[in-house]
C-alpha cells in the first residue's frame, strides 16, 4: 500500500518539492519495536516476563501496522535509520524528522509493564535512530498510566533535546486535561517538551458517544471528535493557561474541524466562563497561541484554493505544521508539496513554525 | 463628541424608585436604559443585550469570577457587573463593555446624575421635569 519516494504513480502529485524548502518533518513513523529490538534494554525479569508471556508485537487494534491495509510494504524505508535517509529524508533534503512511535504501549494497563516498554521504546529510538542519523528527532514515549514514571522518564531525557515532545494518543483513558496529569506537563513544560497528541484509540471506551460503530471509515474519521475533545479538556482545565510555553501538537488530526470549535468554545465561553475563570481570554486565541496541528493527512477539500479558504478560518498560519505522515499512504507522492494544500503555506509550515512549536529542536 | 454637546438631560424617575441591588427599565427618547443602582451609586447602560436582545435590567448584578490559578477561583469587583439573563454574557456597569470582548461587544453607557429637586425646578430644562416634586431626588440623564 505504500508508496515508494518519488512515486510514479501518485494521483495528486504537487510540482513544489519538499526539497529546498529545509522541512522539518513532524510525524514519520518508524517501524514499532518488536520484542527482540526491546530487550537489550530491559533488565533479566522484565527479559524472562517478555519471553514467558510472549510479549513481541505490541500493536494498537484501531491500527495494527502488521495487518492489511495499514501493513507497510518490505520496502518502506522505515525500518531502519539508514533506509529511512534513503527514503524519505535524503530525497526530501530534510533538515530533521519527529518520529512517532504509537504502539500498543499506550493500552497496556499494568503501569509497569508500561513503564519499561516506554523506557525501553526511548532507548531503543536513541540507540537505532537518533544516533545513527543527526537529523533525526523523536517524541519520548511515557506512560500515561503511571504519572510519576512518566515524570521520571521526562527528567532522565531532559538533557537529551532529540527528544522534542511527549506523545499521548488521542483516544484513551480519560480527557487529557485532568490534574493527575498535570505532573507530566509540568515536567515537559520546565524542560521545553510540547504535547504531542496523536492519532490512535485504546478502546478504552466506545470511538464515539453514540457507542461503537461498524466500520473502519467510522472509525478513521471519529478521530477527529477525540481531538476536539481533547482540546477542549485542556483548555477549560487550564492546561494551557497553567502552562502558556507548551504547544500542544495534534498530529493525523485533520485541519479544518478546528475553526468551529475555535468558535464554539469562544462564544460559549462568554456565557459560562464563571465555572473556569482560568481561561482569561477568548478561548481561539489561546488555541491559536498553543496548539498546532499536522498537515498530513489533510481533511480539506481538494482544491487548494477552496483548502486555503477553509484553513484562513483558523486565523493564523503558524497553528499549521509539515508533515508526511511517512510511511503511511495518503496515494501522493510526499517528495512535492501536496497539491490540495496551498503553496503560499509551504515556507511557513514546513520551517519556521515547527521552530516557534519545538523549543528543544535545534537545527 | 459633537454628540456630547448636543445630549439632552432627562429626568427618568425618582432615586427612590430603585432601591440598592434593583434595577428599572426606563424609556428616553425612543431608547430603552436599564439603570442599577449598585449599593446607592446609579449606572445608566443600554437595555438591550448586543447578542440577542435581552432585557439586561432583567439580568443580576454580580461580581467578577476571578482566577490566578485554575481551581484557585474567587469574586473580585463585587456588583459591577451585571449578567444577562439569557446567555450569561457579563457587561460591566461602568463602562457597558463585555468583560470577554470589551473592544467589540458592548452596551452604550449614558451620563446618569442624580439631582436635587430644587435644582432641577431651577434649571435651564424645565421642559423635562414636569413630573418632579418639590422633595426628594430625581434621576437625570443626559441623551
Ligand atoms: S441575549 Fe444576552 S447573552 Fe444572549
Amino acid at each position: 500500500m505504500t508508496s515508494p519516494v518519488p512515486s510514479a504513480t501518485n494521483l495528486r502529485a504537487g510540482s513544489l518539492p519538499i526539497a529546498g524548502l529545509g522541512a522539518i518533518d513532524c510525524d514519520v513513523h518508524p517501524r514499532s519495536p518488536r520484542r527482540q529490538d526491546l530487550l537489550p534494554y530491559v533488565d533479566d525479569y522484565w527479559r524472562e516476563i517478555f519471553m514467558s508471556r510472549e510479549i513481541d508485537h505490541l500493536e494498537l487494534s484501531g491500527y495494527p501496522e502488521t495487518l492489511r491495509p495499514n501493513r507497510a510494504a518490505p520496502d518502506a524505508g522505515n525500518g531502519d535509520a539508514a533506509s529511512l535517509a534513503k527514503a524519505l529524508l535524503d530525497p526530501l533534503k530534510l533538515d530533521a524528522a519527529i518520529l512517532n512511535v504509537t504502539s500498543g504501549v499506550h493500552a497496556i494497563f499494568d503501569p509497569y509493564l508500561a513503564q519499561v516498554l516506554c523506557q525501553a521504546t526511548n532507548r531503543w529510538l536513541a540507540a537505532e535512530w537518533l544516533d545513527r542519523d543527526p537529523r533525526l528527532r523523536a517524541s519520548l514515549i511515557v506512560p500515561l498510566q503511571h504519572p510519576e514514571a512518566a515524570v521520571a522518564e521526562i527528567e532522565a531525557y531532559a538533557k537529551d533535546h532529540r527528544f522534542v515532545q511527549v506523545l499521548a494518543v488521542v483516544m484513551n483513558d480519560k480527557p487529557l486535561g485532568q490534574r493527575y496529569l498535570w505532573p507530566i506537563y509540568e515536567a515537559a513544560s520546565r524542560h521545553g517538551f510540547a504535547l504531542n497528541i496523536h492519532a490512535g484509540n485504546t478502546y478504552r471506551h466506545a470511538p464515539t458517544q453514540s457507542g461503537f460503530n461498524s466500520y473502519l471509515v467510522e472509525d478513521f474519521v471519529h478521530q477527529t471528535q477525540g481531538f476536539a475533545n481533547q482540546v477542549g479538556s485542556l483548555l477549560a482545565e487550564g492546561v494551557l493557561a497553567k502552562f502558556p510555553e507548551m504547544k500542544v501538537v495534534l498530529s493525523e488530526s485533520g485541519v479544518t474541524w478546528m475553526p468551529s470549535l475555535m468558535w464554539r468554545m469562544s462564544k460559549d465561553w462568554r456565557g459560562v466562563r464563571i465555572e473556569v475563570p482560568w481561561v482569561k481570554e477568548m478561548p481561539s486565541l489561546l488555541m491559536r497561541k498553543q496548539v498546532r496541528l499536522t498537515l498530513q493527512p489533510f481533511d480539506g477539500p481538494s482544491d487548494p484554493a477552496q483548502a486555503a479558504r477553509a484553513i484562513a478560518h483558523l486565523g493564523g498560519d503558524e497553528m499549521l505544521l509539515f508533515s508526511s505522515d511517512y510511511p503511511h499512504d495518503h496515494r501522493i507522492d510526499v517528495a512535492y508539496w501536496p497539491a490540495n494544500l496551498p503553496e503560499e503555506l509551504a515556507a511557513r509550515a514546513a520551517r519556521e513554525n515547527a521552530l516557534a512549536t519545538y523549543p528543544r529542536l535545534e537545527v | 463628541m459633537e454628540a456630547d454637546t448636543k445630549a439632552k438631560r432627562h429626568v427618568v424617575c425618582r432615586a427612590d424608585e430603585i432601591q440598592p441591588g434593583a434595577s428599572k427599565r426606563v424609556q428616553v427618547a425612543g431608547r430603552d436604559i436599564a439603570i442599577f443602582n449598585v449599593n446607592g451609586e446609579y449606572s445608566a447602560i443600554g437595555d438591550r443585550c448586543p447578542h440577542e436582545g435581552a432585557s439586561l435590567c432583567a439580568g443580576a448584578i454580580v461580581g467578577l469570577a476571578e482566577a490566578d490559578e485554575p481551581g484557585e477561583a474567587r469574586m473580585t469587583r463585587h456588583g459591577e457587573f451585571v449578567r444577562c439573563p439569557w446567555h450569561g454574557w457579563e457587561f460591566d456597569l461602568k463602562t457597558g463593555k463585555s468583560w470577554c470582548d470589551p473592544r467589540r461587544t458592548r452596551v452604550k453607557k449614558f451620563d446618569l446624575a442624580v439631582e436635587d429637586a430644587t435644582k432641577i425646578v431651577e434649571g435651564p430644562y424645565k421642559i423635562d421635569v414636569f413630573d418632579i416634586r418639590q422633595e426628594g431626588s430625581y434621576l437625570v440623564i443626559d441623551i
